[in-house]
C-alpha cells in the first residue's frame, strides 16, 4: 500500500506560446512513471510557486523559449523559497546561452536543458536527484 | 508544534505535506488522521462526475469562484487517471483553474487514481478529511471523467453533480444503470451548443421514468394494465428531493450562478430531512467495510507464505481446486492461526 511516486510539475512561464517541448517532457515523465502536474500556457511566477506548494512537487520543470529565463528564474527560487519549497529540484529547458548556464546554476537550478537533450538523460538525473521520504 | 497543527492553524504548506503523507499511506498517517478527524464533518462535499471532456474542470473552476464572490473558502481535490502501464500520470486538471490562482481561500491538490477503478483515487476519502479539518468551507471533488460504472464518488460526497454534454448519447444511455442514478443534481454543459435542449429532454424524461407522477400519469392514460411498472428506477431513491436539471456554460459562467443556488437548496434539503446523517453515516460504514477488507487481506497475504500460494493458484489452474473452495480454504487457515 505505501507507494510514493515522484511528482512533478510541468509549467511555461512567461508569454510564449510554444508548449510543444512541456508537453514531450510531461508525457516522457509519465511514461516513466512519475505523476505529473501540467498547468498550461503563460504561467506567472506565482502561480507556478503556488501550484509547487499545494501539489507539493518533488520537481519543477519550466520550459522557457521566449529568452526571458534570467528575469522569471530568479523569482520564481525566490517565491519557492518563501513558499518553504527550496528543497524541490528546478530544471529548466529552452533555449539557454552558455553564458547564462552557470548563472542558473548558482540560483540553484538542478539542470539545464537545451534543444536536442534527450528525455532518458532528464529522466535518469531527476531519479538521481530526487530523494524519496 | 505537529504537522497535524499546524494543518489545523490553517497553513497551506503543513496541508500540502499532510496530503503528501496521506496519498502515500506514509508513516505519520495514521497519527495526523487521528488528529484532525474530530475537526472534520463541517465541509459541504461536493463531487463532481460525468464522462471526460464534458466540462468538469471548467464546472469546478466556475463553482468556487461563485463561493469565493460569498467568501467562502474552497478545497478541491482533482482526480486523474494512473496509466496502467507505466504507473505514471499527466493530472491536467490545473489547466481549466488558472482563474482561482493567487487566492489563499483556494486550495487545489491533484490526485492520481493509483489503479483505483470507482473514478477517485484510494487515498481521496483521508485527504478530503485532511481539507475538512483545515477549514475549507466548501469541497470540491472532481473524478477521473466517468463513463457508466464509476460511481465511488457517491460514497464520499454529500451532494454529487453529474455532469452531461450534448450529443453524447440517446435516452437509452440515460436510462442505463450507473452515474446517472447517483446525481443530486443534474448539469448540461455547453449549453451554446443547438442540441443542449435535447440532451434536456432526454434527461428529464429519463428522471420522469422514475417518479410517481409519471406512473400516475401513465395509468390514467393506459388503464390499470400498466400499473405493474411500478415501482420502476428511481435514481435517487430518497424521497422529497426532485433531481433539477440545469444547463450551463462553464466557459463564461452562464447557469453557473442558478447552480450555485441549487448547491444551497440540496444542502438545506440533506440537513433539514435527516437525509445528511443518514448519508453520511452509510458512508461511514462503507468506509470502514472497506478498511476491514483492506485489513484482512493484508493479513492474509501476511499470514501465508507465497510458495503456499503459489501452490494454491496452481492446482486451481490444473482444475483441481474451484477458486472458491481455495478462497476459504485460506481464510480458514487465517483464523485458526
Amino acid at each position: 500500500m505505501t507507494e510514493r511516486k515522484i511528482r512533478a510539475l510541468v509549467a511555461k512561464p512567461g508569454l510564449d506560446g510554444h508548449d510543444r517541448g512541456a508537453k514531450v517532457i510531461a508525457r516522457a515523465l509519465r511514461d516513466a512513471g512519475m505523476e505529473v502536474i501540467y498547468t498550461g500556457l503563460r504561467q506567472t511566477p506565482e502561480m507556478i510557486a503556488e501550484a509547487a506548494l499545494q501539489e507539493d512537487v518533488d520537481v519543477i520543470g519550466l520550459s522557457i523559449l521566449s529568452g526571458a529565463h534570467m528575469a522569471l528564474v530568479p523569482r520564481i527560487m525566490e517565491l519557492l523559497k518563501q513558499n518553504d519549497m527550496g528543497d524541490a529540484l528546478v530544471l529548466v529547458g529552452g533555449i539557454v546561452p552558455d553564458d547564462d548556464v552557470p548563472r542558473l546554476q548558482a540560483m540553484g537550478v538542478g539542470g539545464i536543458f537545451g534543444p536536442g537533450a534527450s528525455t532518458v538523460d532528464i529522466v535518469k538525473l531527476i531519479r538521481e536527484k530526487v530523494k524519496l521520504a | 508544534m505537529t504537522l497535524a497543527t499546524d494543518v489545523l492553524a490553517g497553513n497551506r504548506r503543513a496541508l500540502s505535506r499532510a496530503l503528501t503523507l496521506i496519498e502515500n499511506g506514509l508513516d505519520g498517517r495514521d497519527e495526523i488522521l487521528a488528529e484532525l478527524y474530530p475537526r472534520t464533518g463541517r465541509a459541504h462535499l461536493i463531487g463532481v462526475t460525468g464522462a471526460p471532456g464534458t466540462g468538469k474542470s471548467s464546472l469546478v473552476n466556475q463553482l468556487a469562484l461563485a463561493f469565493r464572490q460569498q467568501g467562502r473558502t474552497v478545497g478541491i481535490i482533482a482526480v486523474d487517471p494512473t496509466s496502467p502501464f507505466s504507473g505514471g500520470a499527466i493530472l491536467g486538471d490545473r489547466i481549466r483553474m488558472r482563474d482561482l490562482s493567487g487566492d489563499s481561500g483556494v486550495f487545489i491538490r491533484s490526485m492520481a487514481t493509483r489503479g483505483s477503478l470507482g473514478g477517485l483515487a484510494r487515498a481521496t476519502a483521508d485527504a478530503l478529511k485532511a481539507f475538512d479539518a483545515a477549514g475549507f468551507e466548501i469541497i470540491l471533488i472532481e473524478t477521473v471523467g466517468a463513463g457508466q460504472a464509476e460511481v465511488d464518488i457517491a460514497r464520499h460526497a454529500h451532494t454529487v453533480i453529474v455532469v452531461e454534454a450534448p450529443g453524447l448519447g440517446d435516452d437509452v444511455q440515460a436510462i442505463k444503470a450507473g452515474i446517472l442514478e447517483i446525481a443530486d443534481i443534474l448539469v448540461v454543459n455547453k449549453s451554446d451548443d443547438p442540441r443542449a435542449p435535447n440532451t434536456v429532454k432526454a434527461l428529464r424524461a429519463m428522471l420522469d421514468l422514475g417518479s410517481q407522477r409519471s406512473a400516475q400519469a401513465m395509468v390514467n392514460h393506459h388503464g390499470r394494465v400498466l400499473e405493474a411498472i411500478q415501482p420502476v428506477i428511481d435514481g435517487n431513491s430518497q424521497s422529497g428531493w426532485n433531481v433539477p436539471i440545469q444547463l450551463t456554460t462553464a466557459t463564461d459562467g452562464t447557469g453557473v450562478a442558478e447552480l450555485v443556488a441549487m448547491l444551497e437548496t440540496h444542502r438545506s434539503y440533506l440537513v433539514e430531512s435527516g437525509e445528511l446523517a443518514r448519508r453520511v453515516q452509510a458512508q461511514m460504514a462503507y468506509e470502514l467495510d472497506s478498511l476491514l477488507r483492506d485489513a484482512l487481506l493484508e493479513r492474509l497475504l501476511a499470514s501465508v507464505d507465497s510458495s503456499a500460494m503459489a501452490s494454491v493458484v496452481e492446482q486451481i489452474a490444473a482444475r483441481r481446486l474451484v477458486p472458491h473452495a481455495a478462497a476459504r480454504m485460506l481464510v480458514s487457515g487465517l483464523t485458526e492461526a
